[in-house]
C-alpha cells in the first residue's frame, strides 16, 4: 500500500483552524431574511389560539407561519411519525415549536417572535418516565398504542434461568445514566431558496441529507425531484443533527411564502431544545458466571426515557439490548427494553447510540463479578472471548475481532499488572470493553437500492473528481474517500476533488451515521476506482505490449512493476485510456451482506457487516476528602480493521475517549421539575476545557476485515464506550466505593464515600 | 444567535468625561465580558453605554511610597496577574487574577468589572424566553425568589474572584463622581440584597483600588473551588491572610469566602479561637470549623450546596496547612 495507513494531515484542518471554511451560517444570498421560532414555555399545553397580528404589524417582518401551514406529519422512522413541523395542536416540552417569523434582519425577527400571541391551555406534564408509565399519567401522544410507551421490546436466547441457576457467581446492579447532549460547536443552521421555477434548495447542517431530502418531500408535499439539499461541512454533529428539525422544514416555508430567501441559525439555548441526545436510561444488569469465571447468562432490564418524540428511539430501543453481545461470549440472554415520553426534549443518537448506557452498566457488572471471583478482571474477559468468526448469543456474525489484541494493548501500555489494587489508597485503574457496529445493515427506510453510492470522474488534466452522497461532518470521511482513489489510482493528493454533502451532485448515500460511511461509501469509491484503474493499466498494457497486470498505478505515475524506471506520468495514462474507451467515469455502490443475523423479529437491528472492539484503562485519582475524581490517563485500544488514515483513526479515539469522560465526569442534560432545563448554555452544561483532559493514548489495532475496504471498520463511535465503566471501575480501585450513576460528580463521590463510611 | 438591543455608546477619554457622562445617565462598559452576555440575554436594557475603554486614565499598575499596591480599574486581569510586583508581593491577588475565565476574556476583562461584576443566580443567568417560562423573580421584575421562596430578598451569589481576596488584604476603593469623589472599603462597597448588591451611586465610577503592604511575615493564599480548571465561575472562593509572629504564634488571621450571597462574607471571630496560639492542627480545625459555620451555600449555584460547605472547611484547613509549612 502506498496510501493506505500512512500518517499525513487532513487536507482540511488548516481552513477549518484558520476560520476559511465556509459553514452554514457562513452563506448569504441577495434580500436574504431572517427567521425566528415562537416556543412553548410550557412543557404540555394545549395551543388554544395564535394571533400574529402584532408581530405581521412590526415594520420589517414578512411573514408568519404556524402548524396550520405544514399540517403533515413526519419522523425520521418511517413507523413512527409522531411530530410536526411546527406543533399543531399541543406543546410537548419547554422548547417545542408553534410559529416562524421572517423578517429582514434577526433582531427584527427576535423582537417580532415575543409578538406573536399564544393563547395557551396548560396541561398536566410528566419529567420522570416511571411516572410516565403510571395509569393516570398525562398522555402524549393519542395515537401511542400503550400509554406513553414508544417501543417495548424483550428477546430471549437460550435458557436464561437455568443459567443462573448454574452460576456460581451473580453479580448485579441497579443503574442510572444521567441524559447528555452532543454539545457540537456549530449550532443548527438552515437556508431556504425557492426560485421562481419551483425548484427548493435547502441549505442544512445536517448529517443526512438524504433522510431530509425526503422528509422536505414528504412535509411540503413538493416532489423530490425538485428538491436539492446542500449539506457543507460541518462544525460537529455526534449525531445531534441526523434528522430533519424545525429550522430546515420554517426555512423552507418560509422562502416560499416570501419568495425570497430565508435563514435559521439556532442560540444556544435552541440547541439544547433541539437536543436528540443520549437517552437517560435506569437499567437492572444482572450477570452470572461459574467459579472458575465462565460466564453463563445475562439479564438485562431497561427503562428508557424518551423525551416528547419517537426520534430514533425503536433503533435506540433494541441497541440497548442487541449490543451487549460481545465482545464476551454469552450462553444465555435475555432483555426487555421500554422507551417511553415524557415532557422534555426528545432524546435520539449520540455517539454510541442506544449502547453506550448499556455498556456502563454491563462493564460495571462484569467487574463486580471479577471482584466477587477474585479474578483480575482483564483475564476475566480473557477467559470469555467470543471464538474467532463466531455467531453472537443473539446471532450477529462477527468476522474480524481484535479485542484480545486492545486487551493485550491496554494491559500492557498502562502498566496493569503493576497498578491494579497495588496503588495507595486514593489513586486506582481500571478496564473496560465493548464492541460496536460499523454501518446497521439496513436502512431506516425499507429498500433493496444500495446504501451508498459513488461516481467518480477522470480528467485528462490528471485530476479525480469524486462525487458522493456522503457527509463530511468533522470525522474525516472526504479525506478516507481521496486515500481510496489515490490509492487506487496513483494519483497524487492535490489531484482528488471530493464534492460530498449536496442531493443535486453526488449518488445516494444514506448519511453520516451509525458509523458507516467508511465501510459503505468506502466500499463504492473502492469499486469505482477499480473499474477506473483497470481501464487505465488496459490502455497503458496495450502501448507498452505487456499485461494489464503489469502496470502499476503509483506516485503520480504508470509504471511497469519489473521495470518500474518505465513510466508515464499518470494524466497521460488516463489521456490514451480516454482515447481508447471514451470520456473517464466510474459508479460503485455498495449493499450489506444479508445473511449476517438471525432471523427472528428485530434481528436485523444491531446487525453490521462488521464490528469493532475497544477496550479502556482509565488511571484515576480520587480526593477522599473532597470527592474530586481527577482523570489522570486513558489507554484506548481500538480494532478498526485497518487505519486508513492514522492520524484521523486516531483523532476519532481521542476524541472518543475524551467524550465519554466528559459524560462520566461532568455532563448534566438535566431538568427543573417546571420542565425547564437546568442550564441551557455552554457555561452551565459544563464540557471539559483542555485543561481537564487526560492524557489520551490512543492505541490503534487492525484485525483486517474481510468485508471492510482494505479490512477497514468504524473509528467514530465504538471508542467512547469503555470511557465511562472503565473509569467507574478505576474509582472503585482507588476508593472501593461502586458508583451506580453518572455522573461521577464530586458531590456524588463524596456522598457515596461517607455512606460507605456509615456502613 | 441571541441578538443585542439598541443602545448608543459614548466614548469618553477621561475620568472627568466619563463621569460627566454618566451623570447624564446611563451604564458603564468596561472589558464588556459581563455586561455584554447580560444585554444579550434581556437582563438590561440600558438606552446608553459609557465606554471606559478610551479613558488610559485608568489602567495601570504601581506602588505607592509606604509600599501600598494602587490598581486601576481599567486595568485587564491578564496585565494584573503577569505584573512581577502583584506577583512577588500580592500573590494571592495575582492568583485570583489569573484563575478568572479563560485567556482570551481575561485579555479585555478589567479588574474594575470585575470588582463591579453583577451577582449570579442559577435562575436570573438565563435568557429572556427561559426566565419567562418559569416567573420573574425579584431580581428582575417578579415577586419571588426561586432560591428562598420565603425570602423577600434577592440572595444572588457575588461571584467576582478578586474581591474577597481584595477584601482581606484589607483594600480601599476609590470612588468618582461628579459630585466629587470618596473612599471606601472593598468590604462596604457590597449589600446583602443580590438586586442591589453594589453601594455605588449610579453615577459613580471606581477609579482605582488601593491594597495594603501585606505586613512581613503575613502570607496569603487564593482557593477556587470550580468544576472545571478554566471558563467556571467559582463554586467558592475563598481568600486568606494569614501573620504570625516571630515565635510562630499566629498573629492575625483573616477568611474571607464569595460566592455564597449577594456580598462576600468574612469570616467574624477568628482572632478570639486563633490569636496567640500556635498554627497547629488544633487552630487550623478550629479556623476551619469557625469557617464552615459562618458561611451558607445555597441553591443559587447549580452545584450542591451540601457538597459546598463540607469542601469549604477541608479547602480553609488544607490552605491554612499549606500557608504554615
Ligand atoms: C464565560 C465567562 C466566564 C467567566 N468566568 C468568570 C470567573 O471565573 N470569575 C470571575 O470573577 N468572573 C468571570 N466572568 C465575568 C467577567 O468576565 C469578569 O468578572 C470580568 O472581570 C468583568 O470585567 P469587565 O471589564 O469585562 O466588566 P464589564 O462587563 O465591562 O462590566 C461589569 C459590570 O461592572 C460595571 N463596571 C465596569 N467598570 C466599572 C467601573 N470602573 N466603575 C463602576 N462600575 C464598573 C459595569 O457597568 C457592569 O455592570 C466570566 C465571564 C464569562 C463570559
Ligand atoms: S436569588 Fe432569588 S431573587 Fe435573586 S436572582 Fe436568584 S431567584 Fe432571583
Amino acid at each position: 500500500m502506498n496510501v493506505v495507513g500512512k500518517r499525513r494531515p487532513r487536507t482540511d484542518s488548516a481552513d477549518r483552524v484558520t476560520g476559511r471554511t465556509r459553514f452554514v451560517d457562513d452563506l448569504t444570498f441577495p434580500g436574504m431574511l431572517h427567521a425566528k421560532i415562537v416556543r412553548s414555555p410550557h412543557p404540555h399545553a394545549r395551543i388554544v389560539s395564535i394571533d400574529a397580528s402584532r408581530a405581521l404589524a412590526l415594520p420589517g417582518v414578512h411573514a408568519v407561519v404556524t402548524g396550520k401551514d405544514m399540517p403533515v406529519r413526519y419522523g425520521i422512522i418511517p413507523w413512527t411519525h409522531d411530530e410536526y413541523p411546527l406543533a399543531l395542536e399541543r406543546a410537548l416540552y419547554v422548547g417545542d415549536a408553534v410559529a416562524a417569523v421572517a423578517a429582514i434582519d434577526e433582531a427584527t425577527a427576535t423582537r417580532a417572535a415575543r409578538l406573536v400571541d399564544v393563547t395557551w391551555e396548560p396541561l398536566p406534564h410528566v419529567l420522570d418516565p416511571e411516572e410516565a408509565l403510571a395509569k393516570d399519567a398525562p398522555k402524549l401522544h393519542d395515537e401511542a398504542r400503550h400509554g406513553n410507551v414508544t417501543k417495548h421490546v424483550e428477546l430471549v436466547f437460550g435458557d436464561v434461568d437455568a443459567s443462573f441457576a448454574r452460576a456460581d457467581v451473580v453479580a448485579e446492579g441497579e443503574y442510572f445514566f444521567a441524559g447528555s447532549t452532543h454539545a457540537a460547536l456549530e449550532p443548527h443552521c438552515a437556508i431556504g431558496v425557492w426560485e421562481p421555477t419551483g425548484v427548493l434548495t435547502v441549505y442544512s447542517t445536517t448529517q443526512v441529507p438524504h433522510y431530509l431530502h425526503r422528509e422536505l418531500a414528504h412535509v411540503l408535499s413538493l416532489g423530490a425531484d425538485r428538491i436539492r439539499v446542500v449539506q457543507p461541512p460541518l462544525g460537529g454533529a455526534f449525531g445531534g443533527k441526523s434528522e430533519p428539525f424545525d429550522l430546515e422544514f420554517c426555512a423552507a416555508k418560509l422562502a416560499m411564502v416570501t419568495g425570497r430567501p430565508v435563514k435559521i441559525l439556532y442560540t444556544r439555548e435552541e440547541v439544547f431544545y433541539a437536543h436528540r441526545g443520549r437517552h437517560p436510561m435506569k437499567m437492572h444488569m444482572k450477570l452470572g458466571a461459574t467459579r472458575d469465571g465462565r460466564l453463563t447468562g445475562c439479564d438485562a432490564r431497561t427503562l428508557i426515557d424518551g423525551g416528547a418524540y419517537a426520534s430514533f428511539g425503536l433503533v435506540t430501543t433494541y441497541y440497548s439490548g442487541q449490543l451487549l453481545t460481545a465482545p464476551l461470549a454469552l450462553e444465555a440472554y435475555r432483555f426487555q427494553s421500554t422507551r417511553v415520553y415524557t415532557n422534555k426534549p426528545a432524546c435520539g443518537p449520540k455517539r454510541g447510540h442506544g449502547s453506550v448506557q448499556p455498556r456502563f452498566a454491563f462493564e460495571v457488572t462484569v467487574d463486580k463479578l471479577a471482584e466477587k471471583l477474585g479474578v483480575d478482571p482483564i483475564d476475566l474477559r480473557r477467559r470469555n472471548l467470543l471464538a474467532p468468526g463466531a455467531r453472537t448469543v443473539n446471532e450477529l456474525l462477527v468476522r474480524s475481532n481484535g479485542f484480545a489484541e486492545c486487551l493485550r494493548r491496554v494491559e500492557e501500555a498502562s502498566g496493569w499488572r503493576d497498578k491494579f489494587r497495588k496503588l495507595p489508597f486514593g489513586r486506582g485503574v481500571g478496564v473496560a470493553g465493548s464492541f460496536y457496529i460499523s454501518g446497521t445493515n439496513y436502512p431506516i427506510y425499507p429498500n433493496e437500492m444500495p446504501q451508498s453510492g459513488v461516481q467518480l470522474k477522470v480528467d485528462r488534466s490528471g485530476r479525480v473528481t469524486v462525487f458522493a452522497g456522503t457527509s463530511e461532518i468533522g470525522q474525516g470521511s472526504d479525506a478516507m474517500l481521496a486515500v481510496i482513489v489515490c490509492e487506487e489510482l496513483g494519483v497524487p493528493a492535490e489531484s482528488v476533488r471530493v464534492v460530498t454533502g449536496d442531493t443535486d451532485l453526488g449518488p445516494v448515500d444514506l448519511g453520516a451515521y451509525s458509523s458507516r460511511i467508511t465501510m459503505m461509501a468506502g466500499n463504492a469509491c473502492l469499486q469505482a476506482a477499480r473499474a477506473i484503474a483497470d481501464q487505465v493499466r488496459a490502455a497503458v498494457a496495450k502501448r507498452w505490449e505487456c499485461a494489464p497486470g503489469d502496470v502499476v498505478l503509483a506516485a503520480g505515475q504508470a509504471m511497469l512493476r519489473e521495470d518500474t524506471a518505465r513510466q508515464i506520468p499518470i494524466a497521460e495514462a488516463f489521456q490514451w485510456a480516454e482515447t481508447d474507451g471514451g470520456t473517464l467515469g466510474a459508479v460503485g455502490s455498495y449493499r450489506s451482506p444479508k445473511d449476517v443475523h438471525g432471523e427472528y423479529r428485530g434481528g436485523t437491528i444491531g446487525a453490521s457487516p462488521a464490528y469493532s472492539f475497544t477496550a479502556h484503562v482509565a488511571e484515576v485519582e480520587v480526593d477522599a476528602e473532597t470527592g474530586e475524581v481527577k482523570v489522570e490517563h486513558l489507554w484506548i485500544a481500538h480494532d478498526c480493521g485497518r487505519a486508513l488514515s492514522p492520524v484521523i483513526v486516531e483523532g476519532q479515539l481521542e476524541g472518543g475517549a475524551y467524550m465519554g469522560f466528559a459524560e462520566a465526569i461532568f455532563e448534566q442534560h438535566d431538568f427543573r421539575p417546571s420542565g425547564l432545563h437546568r442550564g441551557p448554555s455552554l457555561l452551565d452544561y459544563r464540557i471539559p476545557t483542555s485543561l481537564d483532559v487526560p492524557e489520551l493514548h490512543a492505541l490503534i489495532v487492525e484485525s483486517s476485515d474481510p468485508e471492510g475496504p482494505y479490512g477497514a471498520k468504524e473509528a467514530g463511535e465504538g471508542p467512547l464506550h469503555p470511557s465511562i465503566p472503565a473509569i467507574a471501575n478505576a474509582i472503585h480501585d482507588a476508593v472501593g466505593i461502586r458508583l451506580d450513576a453518572l455522573p461521577f460528580s464530586p458531590s456524588r463521590v463524596l456522598a457515596t464515600l461517607q455512606e460507605e463510611r456509615r456502613c | 444567535m441571541l441578538t443585542m438591543p439598541p443602545f448608543a455608546v459614548v466614548r469618553p477619554r477621561s475620568v472627568d468625561e466619563a463621569v460627566d457622562a454618566l451623570a447624564q445617565g446611563g451604564r458603564l462598559v468596561a472589558g464588556g465580558t459581563d455586561l455584554v452576555p447580560n444585554l444579550k440575554r434581556g437582563l438590561l436594557d440600558p438606552k446608553r453605554l459609557v465606554s471606559l475603554r478610551r479613558v488610559a486614565a485608568l489602567r495601570g499598575v504601581h506602588t505607592e511610597e509606604g509600599g501600598a499596591l494602587v490598581v486601576g480599574a481599567g486595568t485587564t486581569l491578564v496585565d494584573l496577574a503577569a505584573d512581577t510586583r502583584v506577583r512577588e508581593t500580592w500573590s494571592a491577588l495575582a492568583r485570583a487574577a489569573e484563575v478568572v475565565a479563560s485567556p482570551p476574556i481575561r485579555n479585555v476583562a478589567t479588574l474594575g468589572g470585575n470588582v463591579c461584576l453583577d451577582t449570579r443566580c442559577a435562575y436570573y443567568d438565563q435568557t429572556d424566553f427561559w426566565r419567562g417560562a418559569l416567573g420573574h423573580c425579584l431580581k428582575t421584575c417578579g415577586d419571588v425568589c426561586h432560591v428562598v421562596p420565603s425570602g423577600k430578598r434577592c440572595v444572588a451569589a457575588f461571584s467576582a474572584d478578586t474581591p474577597p481576596v481584595l477584601i482581606a488584604y484589607g483594600a480601599t476603593a476609590t470612588l468618582v463622581s461628579a459630585r466629587g469623589s470618596r473612599t471606601v472599603p472593598v468590604a462596604e462597597l457590597y449589600v446583602a440584597d443580590g438586586a442591589r448588591h453594589l453601594a455605588l451611586d449610579p453615577d459613580e465610577l471606581l477609579t482605582e483600588v488601593r491594597v495594603p503592604r501585606p505586613g512581613p511575615g503575613a502570607r496569603a493564599a487564593y482557593v477556587k473551588v470550580r468544576s472545571r480548571a478554566a471558563i467556571d465561575f467559582p463554586a467558592l472562593s475563598i481568600a486568606l491572610v494569614l501573620a504570625r509572629a516571630g515565635d510562630g504564634a499566629v498573629s492575625d488571621v483573616s477568611v474571607v469566602v464569595g460566592a455564597l450571597g449577594a456580598k462576600p462574607r468574612v469570616v467574624d471571630g477568628l482572632a478570639a479561637i486563633a490569636a496567640g496560639r500556635p498554627l497547629d492542627e488544633a487552630t487550623i480545625g478550629a479556623i476551619a470549623e469557625r469557617a464552615r459555620a459562618a458561611c451558607h451555600p445555597l441553591g443559587n449555584i447549580d452545584i450542591d450546596a451540601d457538597w459546598r460547605r463540607a469542601v469549604l472547611a477541608v479547602q480553609v484547613r488544607r490552605a491554612l496547612a499549606t500557608l504554615g509549612a
